[in-house]
């Protein structure tokens, strides 16, 4: 069942059109990933589902609830990681929990949340006294301590070391698997493809792809890319002529082949059957970073 | 346009009285503000106190004392620091810093954050006021306000005009940095108008007719006609009022949550 329902969003700031036409829905209990490049209207269309601002066009269904209009249905609901957004500078962590715990009618045990993000060391400290990666893991737990039933991260993880982004995946992962669907905004292929069930591709506002990670890196051309020395010369048009084969490519003596799995196989037998060696024979295949660069930028 | 949707919704039952409870923490952790409002009005007055011809009778100032003038300066001073420099840049800090677009994404309502540095800074005012009263009455033997009532009532009338103007600088002024601007070019004619610096019976007529126009000018008239014993003139209480409700208006219309 889907929890967050967005058909045909559109929000315009002046005369800038910064969602358009943005429709995708998130099934309750998975983590969806918004990914695109700086700009595109991730966050914007992110703020439409908070409440934060209200749509120009289309809708916007949190649990059947309309953000823009039942604010208070939805709060209860939907805890929020904002981008940039800081507490009062001389509330201590204690007190920040505090008084976020106060305001939900069935809050979670904040020092169990503390303590997974750890951060029970700093619950005396003042907020302008953390480090940028503290501060964004208290933030983390602000957005859980309601018990939310789905949660919003926008740039979960920025200004984390790599170790804490990792804890702090493991966690997500953790809060889904309690049930709480996530709606996660970010620029980071890694955790895209670590952590999300689905993406939607977004780009100058648009929607350009929604998929699995693997659906996405599936769909990029050249996914697979063959890399050997022949041991004897090898005509180009040969491999060229080979089914599902992109690109022949020579570098510094190297041939390079793109393709997809089945270009491997057919490699393979072509030089089998001549006789070739394959020397320093290496197969990469795509990451989420191609398929994000072939779906979105300029030539998109 | 690129408005935040004020949330008007109902906070889960006693997250308002958590909000005040944590604002109230937190405004004890600013010592310049406890200082400017609570201490250094009756710390002035004492100083003045101290001074022995500052005790003596004076024709001029209809036979009272220079003491006696200045226990009402000091509470005026209270409220206008209060009021124009100790809250306004706190206000615009919770926007600036994304503290109030952040509560609103929660059953809390930014409002009562708004809310509760108001009544704070209010609260600030009175005790400073009580504490001005007290110091002039038991070190100085300044007497108590004679039409207490009517005291009271233009106290809270020239609070509410203070922390309304307040209210209105910090919905105009984008930056933190901005608001102490305004609020420092404010607190001056401020300070004049409610007589501070020179008692508005000595100005000229037209001058005086102008500063009893003005908010803080009509509530500092109606306070000294409240401590010599009169109820305040209803003209002063009225201007003081009047200006209270516009400017509550203005900055309810102008301030901006994110």
């Amino acid at each position: 069942m889907a929890i967050v329902e967005v058909s045909d969003l559109r929000k315009d700031y002046g005369d800038k059109r910064a969602v358009d036409d943005v429709s995708f829905d998130v099934e309750e209990g998975e983590i969806f990933g918004i990914l695109g490049p700086n700009g595109a209207g991730k966050t914007t269309t992110v703020e439409c589902v908070e409440g934060l601002r209200r749509p120009d066009g289309g809708s916007v269904r949190v649990a059947g609830y309309d953000p823009a209009v039942d604010r208070h249905s939805v709060t209860r609901i939907l805890g929020a990681q904002l981008q940039e957004s800081e507490l009062q500078p001389k509330i201590t962590v204690r007190e920040a929990l505090e008084l976020y715990a106060a305001c939900y009618p069935d809050p979670a045990d904040w020092r169990a949340l503390t303590e997974r993000l750890e951060l029970t060391e700093k619950l005396s400290t003042r907020f302008a006294k953390l480090s940028g990666g503290q501060k964004q893991r208290l933030s983390i737990a602000l957005a859980l301590v309601g018990r939310p039933r789905i949660v919003v991260l926008d740039e979960l993880t920025t200004g984390l070391d790599p170790r804490a982004r990792r804890d702090t995946w493991g966690l997500i992962k953790d809060v889904r698997d309690s049930g709480v669907t996530v709606l996660l905004v970010t620029h980071f292929m890694e955790e895209a493809q670590r952590l999300c069930d689905r993406i939607a591709l977004i780009d100058k506002g648009r929607i350009t792809a929604l998929d699995t990670p693997s659906g996405l890196i599936g769909r990029t051309a050249n996914g697979t890319a063959i890399s050997f020395t022949p041991s004897a010369p090898l005509e180009t048009q040969l491999l060229a002529d080979l089914p599902s084969v992109a690109s022949v490519t020579h570098q510094d003596g190297r041939i390079v082949v793109n393709g997809t799995d089945e270009t491997v196989h057919a490699v393979l037998s072509l030089l089998a059957g001549r006789g070739i060696n394959a020397h320093q024979l290496r197969v990469t295949e795509a990451t989420l970073d191609d398929a994000y660069l072939n779906l979105t930028g300029p030539d998109a | 346009m690129n408005t935040l949707i004020p949330a008007r919704t109902t906070a889960v039952k006693g997250s308002a009285t958590a909000v005040l409870k944590t604002e109230a923490r937190l405004l004890l952790r600013e010592p310049a503000s406890l200082f400017w409002v609570l201490a250094f009005p009756t710390i002035l007055l004492c100083i003045l106190g101290a001074i022995p011809s500052n005790r003596e009778h004076s024709d001029d100032l209809g036979g009272l004392r220079v003491v006696d003038y200045y226990v009402p300066v000091a509470i005026l001073l209270a409220v206008i620091v209060a009021g124009l420099q100790a809250m306004p840049p706190v206000l615009t800090g919770y926007r600036e810093r994304g503290i109030l677009r952040r509560m609103s994404t929660t059953p809390m309502r930014p409002g009562s954050l708004i809310g509760a540095q108001i009544a704070l800074h209010g609260a600030a005012i009175a005790l400073s006021a009580l504490l001005a009263l007290a110091v002039g009455r038991l070190v100085f033997d300044v007497a108590l306000p004679r039409q207490v009532f009517g005291y009271v009532v233009a106290l809270a009338l020239a609070t509410l005009a203070s922390l309304a103007l307040g209210a209105t600088i910090s919905a105009v002024c984008r930056t933190t940095k901005i608001t102490q601007a305004v609020g420092s070019a404010v607190f001056f004619p401020g300070m004049f108008t409610a007589g501070v610096w020179l008692p508005v019976a000595s100005m000229p007529e037209v001058l005086q007719r102008i500063v009893t126009l003005t908010p803080l000018g009509a509530a500092a008239q109606a306070l000294d006609e409240a401590a010599a014993g009169e109820w305040p003139s209803w003209t002063h209480l009225g201007v003081a009022a009047l200006w209270s409700v516009l400017l509550i208006a203005a900055a309810r219309r102008w301030f901006k949550w994110e």
